[in-house]
């Protein structure tokens, strides 16, 4: 028997799958959308407009999961600096968790002065302050802005992966995986959000046409990730001998991996693919968190 | 500079009695019920069941039975081991998890902002959030009644001595001649967490066990969290790397098709 099976389990549910789930998948789209920004057509600002737009929408929300997930929400700053010595910074390289908060904290400034540039670049600020930071982040400042900020996303794409492996519970410590299977889930789920909402803001086909096999390629490593992940779990992947097991074997395999993957290769509608896609981002950051979750010490060691 | 202080937990003495449970609660005013509701294993004669942000003293009792005349009772009064090397205090991002100056790991209640990394990080399962407070809480070994120069109030109100507070390296001395003693006897007895090149760099907390650790709910072999950091941020880096060169594969595939073919373009939509 692993020993992670005699830890206990730190009840990060449901406001962490979520936040699992959208700091993914805003972390994966800033990336996308910073990667056009450098390197796409002038008929791509749609897409990396959107982009922007969902990593900003997305760290704000992460934030308020995160902290509205706290034993005690107002000392969420104790993550930033030291309580007792502020404005002295708290900060440990080797706690996912620490260097977590400040990716957060600065994945949410580079998030929204993209986004703010952006909104800036179609005239939609009626704010005086905020056109006068938008009209800032033009030119060169913006691209600057996007290429720290996409690599951020990236981190925030796949440090709740890290995050998760640097614990003693089942599953999550039981595999170096998870966090390269998040980076992979971030990134297809973020090009999944593209494919969906930046339509409305005038999106090329050309643009939806890169998008979408971009996304299957991502599926792809995803697959091969996930494989790698199941097979270094080695004895203790008999937890997936449960309702979690089935889940990520039809809803993520099946359905938020397969079934996109031949959507795609079939050119059939882009939605739908990318509704697919979500669903079974969702569905593994669920299984994984619930399957390690459920199992408790003290039931392992009566033997129940 | 004091000394290392711990506990050397004997459990072929422990009998069962609770009487360190109580005087826990008592002294550190822990709630009886878990957040106003009362849990009860309702499996077991260990009515308190496991270790958690109200019991920070558990007697655990191990029932091995194969029939109504051929079994045993095990109890072991298990508590925070205060790791040389704690995986609590590693991981915690708020630095509320500290050692102090005897050696011993204690979380600072008003630090603390109940992120519950520590719960995940300790290979024990031994800390979790208090309802009360909405902070991760665990034995602090009495680090109130240390300063003043008393004994933890568990070993104090232990009536076997099964519970024995002292320094470390006297506590280990004391430790094998008590195993030594066992095995004359012809118990098979082991000690666990009291060798300081072991694992976690020896616990503060140790015991004498008549079983195999799992028996008791311990780990064989107890680890750092941060042992995965290193292989599971190179491979989530060289994922992202994968898809940074997938991604401007593409784009650059996207750009020749154009330069070859004129491009399609324009339009919105494209979808559905």
């Amino acid at each position: 028997m692993s020993d992670t099976f005699f830890s206990g389990a730190p009840h990060w549910t449901w406001f962490i799958i979520p936040y699992f789930f959208i700091g993914g998948l805003a972390g994966g789209a800033y990336f996308l959308a910073a990667l056009l920004d450098w390197f796409g057509r002038p008929d791509d600002r749609p897409v990396v407009r959107t982009g922007y737009d969902v990593a900003a929408v997305g760290a704000i929300l992460s934030g308020l999961l995160l902290t509205i997930d706290l034993g005690q929400p107002l000392r969420f700053w104790h993550m930033l600096f030291q309580s007792a010595n502020f404005p002295a910074i708290m900060f440990k390289g080797w706690s996912p968790i620490s260097f977590g908060a400040w990716g957060i904290l600065l994945f949410g400034l580079f998030a929204v002065l993209s986004a703010l540039g952006a909104r800036a670049e179609e005239g939609r600020l009626q704010m005086p302050a905020l056109r006068a930071v938008g009209g800032m982040v033009r030119g060169g400042v913006a691209k600057l802005v996007a290429g720290i900020g996409g690599l951020i996303g990236l981190f925030i794409a796949g440090y709740t992966g890290i995050l998760l492996s640097v614990t003693n519970r089942p599953i999550w410590a039981d595999s170096p995986w998870l966090g390269a299977l998040f980076v992979a889930s971030g990134v297809s789920t973020g090009a999944a959000t593209l494919i969906l909402l930046s339509p409305r803001r005038g999106a090329t086909e050309r643009s939806l046409g890169w998008l979408s096999s971009f996304d299957a390629r991502a599926l792809v490593v995803e697959l091969i990730v996930l494989i790698a992940f199941i097979v270094s779990l080695g004895s203790v992947n008999r937890v997936w001998v449960s309702v979690w097991g089935l889940l990520l074997l039809v809803g993520v395999v099946w359905f938020g991996i397969l079934a996109p993957l031949r959507m795609h290769a079939r050119r059939q509608p882009l939605a739908s693919a990318a509704k697919l896609v979500l669903v079974g981002g969702f569905l593994l950051r669920l299984a994984t968190m619930l399957a390690s979750e459920g199992i408790d010490r003290y039931r392992v060691a009566v033997g129940l | 500079m004091p000394e290392p202080m711990g506990f050397f937990t004997d459990t072929t003495v422990c009998i069962g009695c609770k009487a360190c449970e109580v005087a826990c609660k008592e002294w550190n005013q822990l709630p009886a019920r878990n957040g106003g509701v009362g849990e009860l294993s309702g499996d077991s004669y260990d009515n308190t069941r496991k270790l958690d942000g109200i019991h920070w003293r558990h007697v655990r009792f191990i029932e091995q039975f194969k029939g109504p005349y051929d079994g045993r009772w095990l109890m072991m009064s298990d508590v925070c081991k205060h790791c040389v090397q704690a995986g609590c205090l590693e991981v915690c991002p708020t630095g509320a998890i500290i050692r102090t100056e005897f050696d011993t790991v204690v979380i600072q209640s008003d630090v603390c902002n109940g992120c519950r990394a520590c719960i995940a990080a300790c290979p024990f399962g031994v800390i979790d959030i208090n309802p009360v407070s909405g902070t991760a809480q665990k034995c602090t070994l009495c680090y109130d009644r240390l300063k003043v120069g008393l004994e933890p109030a568990c070993s104090k109100a232990c009536p076997t001595d099964s519970i024995q507070f002292g320094a470390i390296a006297e506590l280990r001395t004391r430790a094998h001649k008590r195993v030594d003693q066992l095995k004359a006897q012809g118990v098979k007895a082991e000690l666990y967490g009291a060798d300081p090149q072991g694992a976690l760099g020896g616990l503060n907390s140790f015991y004498l066990l008549v079983d195999e650790p799992e028996v008791y709910g311990l780990p064989r072999h107890p680890q750092l969290p941060s042992r995965h950091l290193a292989k599971s941020s190179t491979f989530s880096a060289a994922s992202a790397a994968v898809l940074g060169v997938l991604a401007l594969v593409g784009l650059r595939k996207r750009r020749m098709d154009e330069m070859g073919g004129g491009g399609g373009g324009g339009g919105a939509g494209g979808q559905n």
